[in-house]
């Protein structure tokens, strides 16, 4: 039997959060003994031959000559053609904005089961039954699944990327995409921002900054730690910052490696968007924030003092 | 224009998150619920912007759930949909839901099917994309914008790394995020003329399961914050790169 998983690409750029789901695949298959394939769609510039090093060893490239800024929900008509013509039994997407397009209508025509923000391998002695992401981010859920075809998305960050040696064997076909009523007018690319939900590193401020022009610091300390830049409901409905990067419940979910919350008090709503972060740090003057009791590490101090502080010790230990 | 907003019952943002049962079934001790915040904030809100904009849009809600849903479904309507229906069946899983709205998706002549991104309880971000699936019909996901001419809507989406705008006719599958509105509170004239706009109840239509939930768990909790001085920034660096190594 055999396992698809679709490979994101953005730009023409492979997304890193399917170097994760390919890792996921490769696990599942060697428990399953079925074969894993990937499904690319649209023109790439990276190498589809190179995530045989995450454990892929059949890439199926569909229109390779077509360009495309984004997904479309055409794509989840192909992948299902291609699903039902090779009788695969799972298909696997990153739980990503394509993810969130592309899996439901994909379940939808294959009349599969679909479990999304799945965090860890299924448990196959009875059946299929993964672990999802419920309650943003407060508790997980068990969730059997009982059709024949099943349809996952795997949250960004949770599953370890494993690197293996070998190539896949790329094959191409054609794209026969059906029209699609929606017509793209434009596509806008947001300025060198690093991927929320993908970022390792997460840096966000709340209200303790005061005021929108008080993130340069923010900004200079996300940059010397290759992090994305986040920030809390308040600060992003007062328009300090742009909505895209509300964390929390009404925002945005992640759980990247660090997360460095610098003033914020750490409401249970922002908790809920970031509390399967691997490592939190928390920089507070109030040492009654409830953020401390969900963190790792804190700082009870001024953040306009810690923070250049933290951002020039970075740099010291970088340079040496 | 004839609109339904997809909307779901939900605990409160600030509930206590516990199970009951062998911690098979959430446990509804003390918890407040209210309309999904992804589904009233922004779908809700903007269908009733749609409807100040031009008085011949009529607002239609639809959740699936039992009595107990038609409290939320009475604040729904009191900020401003004209008449409500209720599947009579518990949600419990993602087709069995997406099922039901399709059922009444294809009988109602619908121009404009907005659903929230998803819900704050069980996070699928799945309901819009299935019921387009089923109905077959267009779906935009993840919407941060929505404007009408005539029969034309123009709708901004996020993508990975930007946004993209796109144009479609009626009828369209819509999941909507933030961005597309601003959150209401009703107003008492509202409130008081809720409780009298229709709300109409019918049994769901059969499905065949598939999904189970089995059970749930609460993460690991976490062992305690390490506190350093404001002074000692230097440590916080070394802790996270020789202790808990991700920088």
């Amino acid at each position: 039997m055999r396992i698809l998983v679709y490979i994101d690409i953005a730009n023409g750029k492979i997304k890193k959060a399917t170097h994760e789901v390919i890792s996921y695949g490769a696990d599942l298959a060697a428990a399953t003994g079925d074969s894993l394939i990937g499904v690319a769609i649209g023109s790439c510039q990276d190498k589809l031959e190179e995530l045989g090093s995450y454990g892929l060893t059949e890439v199926i490239h569909l229109g390779k000559e077509i360009e495309q800024n984004a997904p479309t929900e055409v794509n989840a008509w192909a992948i299902s053609a291609l699903a039902s013509e090779m009788k695969a039994k799972t298909l696997l997407f990153s739980h990503s904005l394509s993810g969130k397009l592309l899996a439901p209508l994909t379940a939808a025509r294959l009349k599969a089961g679909i479990v999304t923000g799945v965090v860890s391998q299924p448990e196959l002695n009875n059946g299929f039954c993964v672990k999802k992401s419920v309650f943003s981010g407060k508790a997980f859920a068990k969730i059997a699944i009982k059709t024949e075809l099943r349809v996952l998305t795997i949250c960004p960050n949770s599953y370890p990327v494993k690197q293996v040696s070998g190539n896949a064997a790329v094959s191409t076909k054609a794209f026969t995409a059906a029209q699609s009523r929606i017509r793209t007018i434009k596509a806008e690319k947001t300025s060198g921002a690093l991927s929320l939900t993908e970022a390792e590193v997460v840096v966000s401020a709340g209200r303790g900054l005061k005021g929108p022009e008080n993130w340069g610091m923010v900004e200079e300390l996300a940059g010397e730690l290759n992090a994305a830049l986040a920030c809390t409901r308040p600060v992003a409905d007062a328009h300090w910052r742009p909505h895209h990067e509300h964390v929390g419940q009404t925002g945005v979910a992640i759980a990247p490696n660090l997360y460095v919350a610098i003033g914020i008090s750490g409401a249970i709503q922002h908790l809920a968007g970031v509390n399967r972060s691997k490592v939190i740090v928390v920089i507070n003057k109030d040492p009654e924030a409830p953020f401390f009791k969900a963190a790792d590490y804190g700082i009870v101090g001024d953040a306009f003092e810690v923070i250049p502080q933290l951002t020039a010790a970075l740099k010291k230990v970088k340079a040496s | 224009m004839k609109i339904l907003v997809c909307i779901s019952k939900t605990p409160d943002t600030t509930a206590k998150i516990a199970f009951t049962d062998n911690n098979t079934k959430f446990d509804t001790n003390g918890v407040q619920w209210i309309v999904n915040p992804w589904d009233e904030w922004f779908a809700l809100v903007r269908a009733i912007e749609l409807k100040e904009a031009d008085p011949t849009v009529t607002v239609h809600l639809l959740t699936v759930g039992e009595a107990d849903a038609d409290p939320i479904i009475r604040k729904a309507l009191a900020l401003g949909g004209d008449e409500a229906i209720r599947i009579n069946a518990a949600p419990t899983e993602s087709q069995f839901v997406a099922h039901q709205i399709a059922a009444i998706v294809k009988d109602g002549n619908y121009d404009l099917v907005l659903t929230g991104k998803e819900t704050i309880d069980h996070n699928g971000s799945t309901i819009g994309g299935l019921v387009a699936g089923e109905t077959e019909l267009p779906f935009i996901s993840l919407a941060t914008k929505l404007e009408r001419q005539g029969s034309t809507l123009t709708i901004t989406r996020e993508i990975e790394g930007g946004q993209e705008s796109c144009e479609v006719e009626f009828p369209v599958v819509v999941s909507a995020q933030k961005g597309m509105a601003e959150a209401r509170i009703p107003n008492m004239r509202g409130i008081m003329a809720a409780r009298t706009k229709p709300l109409k109840v019918i049994e769901p239509i059969a499905t065949t399961e598939y999904t189970e939930t089995l059970q749930f768990e609460l993460p690991a909790p976490k062992f305690g914050v390490k506190l350093v001085a404001p002074d000692q920034v230097q440590e916080l660096v070394r802790l996270l790169h020789e202790e808990a190594k991700v920088i």
